[in-house]
């Protein structure tokens, strides 16, 4: 570019013609409304026939969804259900979108809690708690998840929950005599003795934040007092500065002896092989892994202990939550379909398929779980406590999960000390959880 | 009614440029000038759900600037920018210029040389992401397992974990990929200096050193400002490289966290979910981050122009 040139492009003169070029389309642009418009899928196709819609963010689900809705459909012949998953990492922006624009499905898929929340709370879902029957007899962290929190009603019906606790290698442990441990201490001599016999104890990295919230619910509950401690939090009659929490972060901090070597450099899925190759006796994880693992190495023996507590006798919590839930579009124009389709996802009939086909625990009460590692996992849950950061604390910005995440990076690294992380996690919340403003 | 006619033609002919510039002029508008300036003024808004909220006046901008804990990781990630400005100026494009000057002198091979170092220009940003992060991994990268066979096993590190670590590790793959550009533009620079200007000073008595400081340096000023200006935008930009090496949280402990993602994580959530959108709040860091890159930019050409010299 020679100085002339240059001497043009940079004038004021231009620059300004530039800039009032681009107001001007700007401001004929803004006020328009929203261009996207409703596609009428197929309706007039069949005038009998009604078709309903059903997005999902589970694109490896779709032969199992198939699957239902052909259950579904063959009691149902007037109804056909077209299933169509999205990408997980853009399902958000996608239905924001069309639900915005009023060409949104007639069923959709749910995140749980503050997940879904911002679309109840702007009109675009159907409550359900009369429309729905079976609602009635859900277990209540579950439900909790499809609750919204102003008005109290429920937008979807559960369809999985998860929970965070201990996974083992059986063969591992059987050949040097270990057993599930019971109490906190026999944890940390099983660790030793691996440790000790040239195995990696935990096949833990630091690298991925949101794996140590997973640890987190799993071994800081049975030291900060469960759902005690969660009531009291939710309510803001504690906060996480409390010395309860403190101490559960401390146990976490008491297993970092027994990670991997270079284990902040070691992310989720290194932990995922580490553990499926058996070079790891132990992965602290949630439920959702079972069908990874068997898949990965079918010989593996996979064992399941809950996150032992200090004493004998104390109850092994383990922290559960709901994946997320099935709602209505409040823009459905086949309501009464689409009521007789989600009273067909809260039945036991299909909690059984779901459970059967994708391995996962159905809240739906009185499905068998898939016998094995699963049953033994839904035994554990017996003794439940809700996931604190997602179920209380995800409602703002920041969220409880990015501060822990990240300030339990800073603990591991040496940065922060319990204390620290306890202070962080509470600076960030208080700035928009109001029942820790009294 | 001739003459008007020519004089139309004339009209025409000096101004159908226009015609030709419209095209182009139309998408730039519509896909970078529009959604700019939407996004500056969403800066204005409360938006943290899937509607935009009631308009609250530069309420997200102080949040950001001047309330804890936002203008921390805020700050923080404009530490962490300028950080990789820097260590890529120093890395990047000195080794670009190195690369520039052995080639300008017409060594054997040169061709195949250049061919070489351009070749990861050429990747795409994911991919060698996730290449160097295998690389790098503590378990099964080759990196540290290369140090133990040179008997440097006690400098392993888990690289991309070590908060020590973690960013300059990144910005040395991030000069690896794009050392080419530079190398590029500097070779073109060199090429164009006159031949008589060298062999004038070397007559004069000027040596290897005086030679670059005193004629080399100055005419490759326009390329050095060029070289600059984009590095600091690219840099003040990153974010594939970071997202691709340590995900949308700049991890560990926002080691490696930058204005883009510090952006991303705001404005449209962490991919895991694990937090919710404030569009509001992220687009008063896009437009902070367009002022300061724009200010930057803007002031750093015109002072560096001012420093170039003609022939």
């Amino acid at each position: 570019m020679d100085g002339k040139m240059r001497g043009f492009l940079t004038s004021p003169t231009v620059l300004l013609v530039l800039l009032a070029l681009v107001t001007l389309s700007v401001l004929s642009v803004l006020p328009g409304p929203p261009v996207l418009s409703g596609l009428p899928v197929g309706r007039a196709l069949a005038a009998e026939k009604v078709e309903l819609t059903f997005w999902s963010w589970r694109t490896e689900d779709t032969v199992a969804y198939d699957k239902f809705i052909k259950a579904f459909e063959a009691k149902h012949p007037e109804i056909t259900v077209k299933f169509m998953p999205y990408k997980n990492t853009e399902y958000n922006t996608i239905l924001s979108a069309a639900l915005q624009g009023g060409s949104g499905p007639d069923i959709v898929q749910l995140r749980s809690y503050g997940g879904f929340e911002p679309y109840a709370e702007a009109g675009y879902l159907v409550p359900l708690d009369e429309k729905v029957p079976a609602l009635k007899d859900f277990p209540a962290i579950p439900l909790s998840g499809a609750r919204d929190r102003k008005d109290g009603k429920v937008y979807g019906v559960p369809f999985a929950v998860q929970s965070l606790q201990i996974f083992y290698n059986k063969g591992i442990f059987s050949k040097f005599g270990l057993k599930e441990p019971r109490t906190w201490d026999e944890f940390l001599d099983v660790c030793k003795t691996l440790k000790s016999k040239g195995v990696i104890p935990l096949a833990q990295g630091t690298k991925d934040g949101w794996t140590l919230e997973s640890m987190t619910g799993a071994v800081a509950p049975n030291f900060y007092g469960g759902t005690q401690f969660f009531n009291e939090v939710v309510k803001g009659k504690a906060d996480f500065r409390d010395p309860r929490f403190v101490a559960g972060l401390k146990k976490l901090k008491e297993l970092e002896p027994f990670f991997p070597p270079g284990y902040l450099g070691i992310s989720y899925t290194d932990a995922q092989m580490m553990f499926v190759q058996e070079m790891a006796a132990m992965f602290i994880g949630g439920s959702y892994e079972v069908g990874y693992f068997n898949r990965q190495n079918p010989a593996l023996k996979l064992g399941v202990f809950p996150a032992p507590p200090q004493k004998k006798g104390e109850p092994a919590l383990v922290s559960v939550y709901p994946d997320g839930s099935f709602g209505i579009s409040a823009q459905t124009k086949h309501l009464k379909e689409a009521l007789l389709f989600i009273n067909f996802l809260a039945a036991r009939e299909f909690g059984q398929m779901f459970t059967d086909e994708l391995k996962q625990i159905s809240p739906i009460p009185g499905v068998t779980p898939v016998p094995g590692v699963m049953t033994e996992i839904v035994g554990l849950t017996k003794s439940s406590t809700p996931y604190i950061m997602l179920v209380g604390f995800r409602y703002g910005q920041p969220t409880g999960s990015v501060l822990l995440q990240n300030a339990l990076q800073g603990m591991f690294a040496g940065k922060l000390t319990s204390e620290g992380v306890a202070d962080e996690i509470h600076a960030g919340l208080v700035k928009w959880y109001q029942p820790f403003h009294k | 009614m001739r003459v008007i006619a020519s004089s139309a033609g004339n009209f025409l002919r000096k101004h159908v440029y226009v015609a030709f510039i419209l095209p182009a002029l139309l998408i730039y508008v519509v896909f970078l000038v529009y959604p700019l300036l939407s996004s500056l003024y969403y800066g204005f808004f409360q938006w943290d759900g899937i509607t935009r909220g009631a308009f609250m006046g530069l309420a997200n901008f102080k949040k950001l600037l001047a309330e804890s804990p936002y203008n921390v990781r805020f700050f923080s990630a404009l530490k962490h920018n300028i950080h990789f400005f820097l260590m890529t100026m120093a890395v990047q494009n000195l080794v670009g210029l190195a690369f520039a000057l052995i080639l300008s002198r017409g060594i054997r091979g040169a061709s195949v040389y250049q061919t070489i170092f351009f070749m990861p220009y050429t990747m795409s940003v994911i991919v060698l992401g996730f290449l160097w992060s295998l690389i790098l991994n503590p378990t099964w990268g080759v990196f540290n397992k290369l140090l133990a066979t040179v008997g440097l096993s006690g400098l392993a590190r888990p690289w991309l974990g070590d908060m020590a670590t973690a960013l300059p590790a990144i910005t040395l793959v991030n000069a690896w990929h794009w050392v080419g550009f530079p190398m590029l533009v500097f070779l073109a620079g060199l090429e164009a200096i006159p031949a008589e200007l060298h062999e004038a000073a070397r007559l004069d008595g000027a040596g290897g050193w005086k030679l670059f400081r005193r004629i080399t340096m100055p005419l490759l000023m326009p390329s050095i400002t060029i070289v600059t200006i984009l590095t600091f935008i690219g840099n003040f930009n990153a974010f594939e490289i970071i997202f691709a090496m340590e995900g949308s949280s700049g991890g560990p402990y926002y080691a490696t966290d930058v204005l883009g993602t510090l952006f991303y994580r705001t404005a449209f959530g962490e991919a895991g979910g694990f937090s919710g959108q404030d569009i509001g709040l992220g687009s008063a860091i896009a437009a902070v981050m367009f002022v300061i890159i724009f200010a930057i930019s803007y002031l750093g050409t015109r002072f560096m122009r001012s420093r170039e010299m003609q022939y």
